[in-house]
């Protein structure tokens, strides 16, 4: 059956907004974490801070609660907001919200998943805050993005809706990985004597732990952290899942099955193989001579980039 | 001081249980309290994990309303339903074949039986389908007839819907709902299935395809979009039919044909179930200012390079001024004898009618002509005098804009109630399907006005739904 372009939008959406909540909660995850450090300058305030300028929201922040940066605030900010677009609430309630609209090119059973996690998400919006805490609010932003996820996998035909459904997921999840990455470079960066000592240490496992990733990564480096294993781990090994090249690659698969089913490449696909290419052409000592902020704004900018063309090419719906 | 109606009860009067409902009334009786309260959450949570919510417009508030849903079916016995089922196709063919004839040479109107004014001066009267004959000369697709009892073998017709008659999703959706928490009653019982509705209306739709298309048509349902009330309805019934869901800005006209936009480039379609209303089809026909509709799109359906179900224009066939005539209607092109009634209805256009009307406001149901949903309506007899005077002011202001009926003693059926089980009112909507053939599934949506007493069903005004049962032959 043919696909309405606005509806592979809504669909590109669900993707993209589903794994936005993951990773907001993840970065609510890293500030709550740091911030249970006692000795990093400046007290609690940067560790939070870190985590809104790395999500793109500080400045949003800023102008409802002024500089005033304790936990709860942050937590009321990127967890229930309704002004916040990017807050889980705000995610999965976009992202029911166009599952409503294409239902139809939805199972039941992931209309039925995306659905429920709304019904929860007012659920948790009407119970007292004392009763949830932050763990909680965390784990229950994962479990059920996993849930949704899986529902997908398990249930979606597998024709070009379920194609951009993914890639919605994962050009988010590179997105993700290398913000998440990025909120490092906020938190230390003024301290260059930091390096190499136990806080430094502590937060690089912080960001490790928050990507579900710590345990994989001892599997796969063992020993020291530092900083060249953990970019090497989070940009350019295939074996991690979260990784800016496991993400592209996967999104570039799932281009190429849109083009083989539609017949026509288009200059969607030939940008993905470009950012593949170019991931895999790489060292991690070259991204250092860059600079991990450089590097990681220029991916960034890069996946926006892919997007947009993505958008052009298929989600408008002018005639090819 | 009205006297106290006697109202029919259609499980039984005095004790007697009729037959459709032998074993109900103990099923009912019997339920534990708290069976039935885990029943009825259960199916609350049903409908809202299949997001069967209902916005009401201009309420605001929660826009995920749920339609109470009752849990007691109600019941018709086989030798009834045929009745109705003859009834509803012989209206549903007759208001047809009006639709054609006054859009074409107006038989109706010359042979004295309808006045021209009430169709050709109709704001529902569309200019711009004059002298077209649709694929099979069908204006109305799907036509929802809405009928009241009053008695064991009493119907009457409240009214008709032509354009776009919505509710068929919680007739499916209820049944669904009912068999999955009370299996053993379908297997004590021999219910009629509804659940080919979806596929009789798909080829229903087919078979009105143009002429110009050619292999097997594309049908599109249009959609104002997901913010109407409707929504999850025609997101239903697009899944249920395996057709394409589409908003105004998904189409566009490109010469002789209506185009979808998809990520593979333009589709053509070939039939459009619309559910917008017509002055928001096309802007450059109708509404300028409309945002939901397909530029040039009445072109195309003119030079017959697409359907839309139902035709604009439909709308004069089930205007309220226009269903005084219906019994007209069938004689005239049928040939036959009514065998479902009009409600006695009194025109306040016409002097005399007005008259009787004004002096008996607090006896009479008062509707606006164009008016739906229940809105802008009196029910005199349960409306205080200062809401009489208010209705009063209104029809001498502006009297061809409305129409009476008696109070009809609206027959009642047992429902689950807070005190138990009481007689609630009830009405009923079946959905008729015209195309290559007339087609009615045994059911429709049953509505129930929960509130004691209340004859208004509607459920923008605190009605609920109930599953409609046809006892099979």
């Amino acid at each position: 059956m043919t696909l309405l372009a606005r509806h592979a939008e809504n669909l590109f959406w669900i993707g993209r907004f589903v794994e936005r909540a993951e990773t907001v909660a993840r970065l609510l995850e890293v500030g709550s974490r740091n911030s249970l450090l006692p000795n990093s300058s400046g007290g609690f305030r940067n560790e939070w801070e870190s985590v809104l300028q790395a999500s793109g929201t500080a400045g949003q922040f800023e102008a409802k609660y002024a500089a005033d940066m304790r936990e709860r605030n942050v937590e009321s900010f990127l967890f229930f907001d309704a002004d916040n677009p990017s807050s889980v609430a705000s995610c999965i309630g976009s992202a029911r919200e166009n599952a409503r609209i294409v239902r139809t090119a939805l199972t039941s059973q992931t209309w039925d998943a995306l659905n429920t996690a709304y019904q929860e998400m007012q659920e948790l919006k009407r119970t007292e805050r004392s009763k949830l805490s932050t763990n909680d609010l965390i784990d229950w932003t994962l479990r059920t993005g996993a849930l949704i996820r899986g529902t997908i996998e398990d249930t979606q035909l597998r024709i070009d809706g379920y194609d951009f459904l993914n890639i919605g997921h994962y050009l988010e999840r590179a997105d993700s990985t290398a913000r998440l990455l990025d909120v490092k470079y906020f938190v230390l960066l003024p301290q260059v004597d930091f390096v190499g000592t136990g806080l430094d240490n502590y937060q690089w496992r912080t960001i490790l732990r928050a990507l579900s990733a710590h345990r994989a990564f001892n599997w796969a480096y063992g020993g020291e952290i530092t900083a060249a294993k953990i970019a090497d781990f989070l940009i350019l090994n295939r074996r991690a899942p979260r990784s800016l090249i496991t993400c592209a690659e996967e999104a570039c698969w799932h281009l190429d099955r849109l083009a083989r089913g539609y017949e026509q490449t288009t200059e969607a696909q030939t940008q993905a193989r470009n950012l593949v290419a170019k991931l895999s052409g790489i060292g991690v000592e070259d991204i250092f001579d860059e600079g991990l902020h450089e590097f990681l704004t220029r991916s960034i900018g890069e996946i926006s980039q892919l997007s947009a063309v993505i958008s052009e090419v298929y989600l408008i719906g002018e005639a090819r | 001081m009205l006297e106290k109606p006697i109202y029919f009860n259609e499980m039984g009067m005095d004790g007697a249980v009729r037959p459709p409902y032998a074993g109900l009334d103990t099923w009912a009786a019997n339920m534990p309290e708290e069976f039935r309260n885990t029943k009825q959450s259960e199916a609350e949570a049903l409908f809202r994990r299949i997001g069967i919510t209902f916005a009401v417009y201009g309420e605001g508030g929660d826009p995920d309303r749920l339609i109470p849903f009752d849990m007691f079916p109600r019941i018709f016995a086989a030798d009834e339903w045929r009745k109705l089922d003859l009834g509803v196709k012989q209206r549903a063919k007759a208001l047809n074949a009006f639709l054609l004839d006054v859009y074409g040479r107006g038989e109706i109107v010359k042979a004295g039986k309808i006045p021209g004014r009430l169709v050709y001066q109709n704001e529902a009267y569309e200019k711009a389908v004059v002298g077209i004959k649709p694929p099979r000369g069908v204006y109305s697709h799907i036509v929802g007839v809405d009928l009241v009892r009053t008695g064991p073998d009493e119907f009457f017709v409240l009214e008709d819907n032509c354009r776009t008659p919505s509710g068929v999703s919680y007739m499916l959706e209820n049944r669904e709902i009912m068999m999955r928490m009370f299996p053993q009653l379908f297997r004590q019982n021999r219910i009629a299935p509804v659940e080919n509705y979806p596929a009789l209306l798909r080829r229903t739709l087919d078979s009105v395809a143009p002429e110009k298309c050619e292999g097997a048509p594309t049908v599109a349902i249009l959609t104002p979009g997901h913010f109407n009330s409707a929504y999850y309805e025609h997101s239903f019934l697009a899944d249920m039919m395996g057709v394409a869901l589409v908003e105004g800005q998904d189409l566009f006209v490109k010469g002789d044909f209506c185009y979808m936009r998809t990520t593979e480039g333009p589709k053509k379609v070939d039939v459009i179930y619309r559910r917008i209303d017509d002055a928001y089809i096309d802007p450059l026909c109708f509404r300028p200012d409309s945002m939901l509709g397909v530029p040039g799109l009445m072109n195309v359906y003119r030079s017959g390079g697409v359907a839309i179900a139902s035709a604009p224009g439909a709308g004069v066939a089930d205007d309220k001024a226009i269903y005084t005539f219906v019994p007209e209607m069938i004689r005239f092109y049928l040939g036959e004898e009514p065998i479902l009634n009009n409600v006695p209805t009194w025109q306040c256009g016409k002097p005399d009618d007005l008259k009787y009307v004004l002096e008996n406001l607090k006896d009479l149901v008062v509707k606006e002509v164009h008016g739906s949903g229940g809105y802008g309506m009196l029910v005199g007899p349960r409306s205080t005098k200062e809401q009489i005077d208010i209705f009063y002011a209104k029809i001498v202001e502006n009297p061809g804009n409305y129409i009476a009926q008696p109070t009809l003693a609206l027959s009642t059926c047992p429902t689950f109630v807070e005190e138990g089980i009481a007689p609630r009112h009830v009405d009923l909507r079946p959905y008729c399907l015209v195309g290559e053939n007339i087609e009615l599934v045994p059911g429709g949506l049953t509505r129930v006005a929960l509130t004691e007493g209340s004859l208004v069903v509607n459920s923008s005004q605190g009605g609920g739904v109930k599953d409609t049962w046809v006892m099979a032959e």
